[in-house]
């Protein structure tokens, strides 16, 4: 049995999950979109990062068999997109059933309910379709949420099928909107063991795996049936305290995230996090302890959900943000970053002539103007800065960040982890195993699966 | 005699006086009594007192207005007034109070005012009230100019400008608006009785040097300055409550008890605190709770200085009468320098050995929340003590968010625990 540490930040927008082992290394990740259902956000994200610790402990096992060896990693990776692949049907299935029922549940006439049928069948034949293309070793996700992948190709397919049935696209819309809420409320989670039979079936139906079907079999199962003891669980982010943690089991999230990015960059000594609804600016010591801090009041102009509301009035994806900024040759000076008025300002200056990559440069500095604002009054930036949070993955942020930082404070080193998103659920985690307590209990799934605002909840398979 | 008895004992005390005080001014227009409002930071209230007038504090009944959540109504009416969103929330909830039908906190009408006595002249905001409660009531205002200590310290220059001011413009208003003379001895005896009282009061301030601290020198003590900062101090009745409080906190250090709080005893004090700025008041029992659930003890705050800072050594002095006066409304804690402030919370840092240091940042006071990050910069390198920053508002209930004050303390409270686990 493995022991585990487990820590999960719950931000506004994003659950993290994060496994320890025993010797504080990194076991597995997991993420999902927070959904205004914190306990089931929390439910899922640990799932994923039990079923990525799952996947890591497989990949070493394969590594080491003498037999496979060196085909471990494509072996890993079309198991992984397998596996993806096997939730992302089951979901899809799921969602069929949900938008059939709530077509039921709208007393449609007859005629209409047949042509709505009919439609959902096209359309999520069609998706079934599109997910065997999508997933496949090697590709890249648009998104990490089903949600996001679900809803573009459920629009797409919806828009084609309106031309071939009388059926109305905003028919096909509202019952989306209603049954992906009801899907986002179910858990999965049971059929992780299916979903590894479903990969392990295609890999080994692939020639290069083929011979060794019997001991990947083997191996897929004995990962499969592994249980994890966890040793303790700790807490953190916006919705800690909507969850059942006993009171030494949560932590805030700006020690988390200080504690966090010295273990992913021990040098640190000011961490920027920027997420969905908070800047944090934290000053740590050599040791991670926070000696500091500096948090966005009341206000959320700047943070992550911002650019959200800019992205939305821009009718593109957040993703496309950072890129479309990257291009300006003039940027624009703004000055003002409320959420409130993002709308109404982008419109002026778009009235104005002004280029969409240029005002988003300058919205993009004028996030990182706040930003430095906010360093300043936490005592300034020392090398080394760790820059985390959502907003890390942007670009534009990042480099405008970096001119600034080394304008106001000097070159530096800046770090930015692929995987800052996980810097306060791997400070979580840290607490859960530093905890002089000792070891505390488990987070009671059964008590999740009382909440009335958990939906459907699985029993946890650890 | 049990804790809760002898606790009560003070309160019931505390809310006979307002309770009498705050009847009489309903009754000034039938009794002819004369109604002075005048502000809590240098109050002459020994002066008035020897005239017989009775005294008005508005900001006292906004932020008794925000506890009872009236306040945003009123604040709502002073904005339809054209008032900005900027402006001091006091002033504001005092305006809209006013236009409501200037209820007090008792429920009963309070008397308009025959004289508003501005004796402090540091919180630029009262001149600019009281300009506006005479326009709305028409009666005159007496205004005492107070010099800032900008070095720090009280001239004699200053002092004697301001002991002329009282004698040559204050003392004659109120003459005229009494229709008394002074009488000299009378304003001796009362100076002679605050002086006693702020012995006492100044010996439960110290108290909370003890550990745990019998008293919490923020949240409760916000109740303790009532009598001394407001209409009574100079009464035998606020003798006898400050008396009878340091009897309390004599029992509990006896029995080795911490403060009453409404969650109860908080004898487990895992923190002790040095706090400045005021409070929210809008959610003062919230506010008040997420520190008593961290077993936290505030053992000195600067806000229950505002006014009088006796425990720095100031007693009205009934020798020296005008001059006494004056040195009290020039050493008004926010009219200090910040150097000297710095040095004020340095100080009870050391003395009462705190933990860590508190600024609750007022959005719409100016006057104590102007350079504050920077001296809560200079108190963490001089002390070495952590310090933290929130930021809320007086009586505004738009500018409190529960969720993000709760965050930020937490994360202090588990950052100071994280500290000592490490050294």
């Amino acid at each position: 049995m493995d022991c585990c540490y487990i820590g999960i930040d719950l931000g506004s927008t994003t659950t993290k999950a994060v496994f320890l082992d025993e010797h504080e290394r990194i076991m597995g990740r997991g993420i999902t979109n927070s959904r205004s259902n914190y306990a089931l956000a929390c439910q899922v994200a640990r799932e994923e990062a039990e079923i990525n610790a799952r996947f890591g402990l497989l990949r070493k096992k394969l590594e080491a068999s003498h037999h496979i060896g060196v085909l471990a990693e494509p072996l890993m990776a079309v198991l992984a997109c397998n596996y993806a692949l096997a939730q992302h049907l089951e979901q899809l299935k799921a969602l069929h059933a949900e938008c059939q029922d709530v077509a039921r549940a709208h007393s449609l006439p007859e005629a209409e309910l047949a042509s709505v049928g009919l439609a959902l069948d096209r359309i999520f034949a069609a998706l079934a379709t599109q997910a065997e293309l999508d997933f496949h070793p090697g590709s890249t996700a648009a998104s990490d949420f089903f949600r996001d992948l679900a809803t573009s190709q459920y629009l797409k397919q919806a828009t084609a099928v309106t031309r071939e049935l009388p059926v109305s696209f905003d028919r096909l819309v509202g019952l989306f909107d209603a049954a992906i809420i009801r899907v986002e409320n179910h858990s999965f989670a049971g059929l992780y063991r299916e979903y590894l039979e479903f990969a392990t079936a295609r890999a080994t139906a692939d020639a290069r795996f083929a011979p060794f079907a019997a001991e990947i079999a083997a191996a897929v199962k004995e990962t499969a049936e592994l249980r994890f003891n966890v040793l303790n669980i700790v807490g953190t982010g916006y919705g800690r305290l909507t969850l059942p943690f006993a009171r030494e089991q949560i932590r805030s999230e700006i020690l988390c995230h200080g504690l966090g990015a010295h273990y992913m960059f021990p040098d640190t000594r000011t961490v920027l996090d920027i997420g969905g609804q908070d800047t944090k600016a934290i000053q740590v010591d050599g040791d991670g302890i926070v000696t500091g801090f500096q948090m966005n009041d009341r206000c959320a102009a700047g943070c992550g959900r911002y650019l959200g509301y800019i992205a939305d009035e821009m009718s593109i994806g957040v993703h496309e943000l950072g890129p479309l900024a990257l291009q300006s040759k003039k940027p624009v000076k703004i000055n003002s970053t409320c959420t409130v008025f993002a709308g109404a300002e982008l419109r002026e200056l778009m009235s104005l002539g002004e280029k969409r990559e240029d005002i988003l440069a300058g919205l993009h500095r004028a996030i990182v103007l706040r930003a430095m604002s906010l360093l300043a009054r936490s005592g300034g930036v020392d090398s080394e800065f760790t820059f985390t949070g959502g907003v890390a993955r942007n670009q534009a942020v990042t480099s405008s960040l970096e001119k600034l930082v080394f304008e106001n404070y000097g070159k530096m080193k800046i770090n930015i982890s692929a995987d800052s998103i996980f810097t306060g659920a791997v400070g979580a985690a840290l607490f859960a195993k530093r905890d002089p307590k000792g070891v505390m209990a488990d987070l009671e799934v059964s008590q999740l699966a009382k909440n009335p605002d958990c939906g459907i909840a699985a029993t946890c398979s650890a | 005699m049990n804790a809760e008895v002898q606790k009560e004992e003070s309160m019931v005390l505390q809310k006979k006086m307002i309770g009498e005080h705050f009847e009489t001014l309903s009754k000034a227009g039938e009794s002819g009594r004369k109604v002075v409002y005048t502000f809590v930071p240098g109050n002459l209230n020994e002066l008035i007192l020897a005239f017989d007038l009775l005294p008005v504090h508005p900001e006292v009944n906004a932020l008794q207005s925000g506890m009872r959540k009236l306040s945003g109504d009123y604040i709502q009416e002073a904005e339809k007034q054209g008032h900005s969103e900027d402006v001091c929330t006091y002033v504001k909830c005092d305006i809209g109070m006013l236009k409501k039908g200037n209820i007090g906190p008792t429920g009963e009408k309070l008397p308009p005012p025959d004289l508003l006595l501005l004796s402090y002249t540091g919180c630029f905001t009262f001149m600019k009230w009281f300009e506006l409660l005479k326009q709305e009531s028409g009666c005159p205002v007496v205004m005492l100019q107070v010099p800032y200590q900008a070095e720090g310290k009280i001239t004699p220059s200053q002092r004697e400008f301001v002991a002329r001011q009282l004698r040559d413009v204050v003392v004659p208003a109120l003459e005229q608006v009494s229709g008394k003379k002074l009488d000299e001895d009378r304003l001796k005896e009362l100076l002679a009785s605050s002086a006693r009282a702020e012995d006492d009061l100044v010996y439960v301030w110290e108290s909370a040097k003890h550990k745990p601290s019998p008293i919490d020198a923020y949240f409760v003590g916000v109740y303790y300055i009532g009598p001394i900062f407001t209409a009574f101090r100079g009464l035998p009745s606020c003798e006898a409550y400050y008396r009878e409080l340091r009897r309390e906190v004599d029992f509990r250090i006896a029995h080795g008890m911490g403060p009453t709080t409404p969650e109860g005893e908080l004898r487990q004090q895992k923190y002790r605190i040095v706090v400045e700025g005021p409070p929210n008041w809008t959610s003062f029992r919230d506010f008040w709770k997420i520190f008593h659930d961290e077993g936290v003890v505030m053992v000195a705050s600067t806000y229950t200085k505002v006014g009088g800072l006796y425990e720095q050594g100031f007693r009205h002095d009934p020798a020296r009468p005008f001059e006494t006066l004056a040195e009290y409304c020039l050493g008004c804690y926010t009219n200090r320098n910040l150097p000297a402030r710095v040095d004020i919370i340095a100080k009870y840092v050391e003395e009462y050995e705190a933990d860590g240091i508190l600024f609750n940042s007022i959005k719409s006071c100016n006057s104590f929340s102007a350079g504050q990050l920077m001296m809560l910069r200079e108190l963490e390198k001089r002390t070495g003590k952590a310090g933290a920053f929130i930021e809320s508002d007086l009586v505004d209930p738009r500018y409190f968010s529960a969720a993000n004050i709760k965050n930020r303390l937490e994360s202090y409270f588990q950052m100071l625990e994280a500290k000592r686990q490490a050294a």
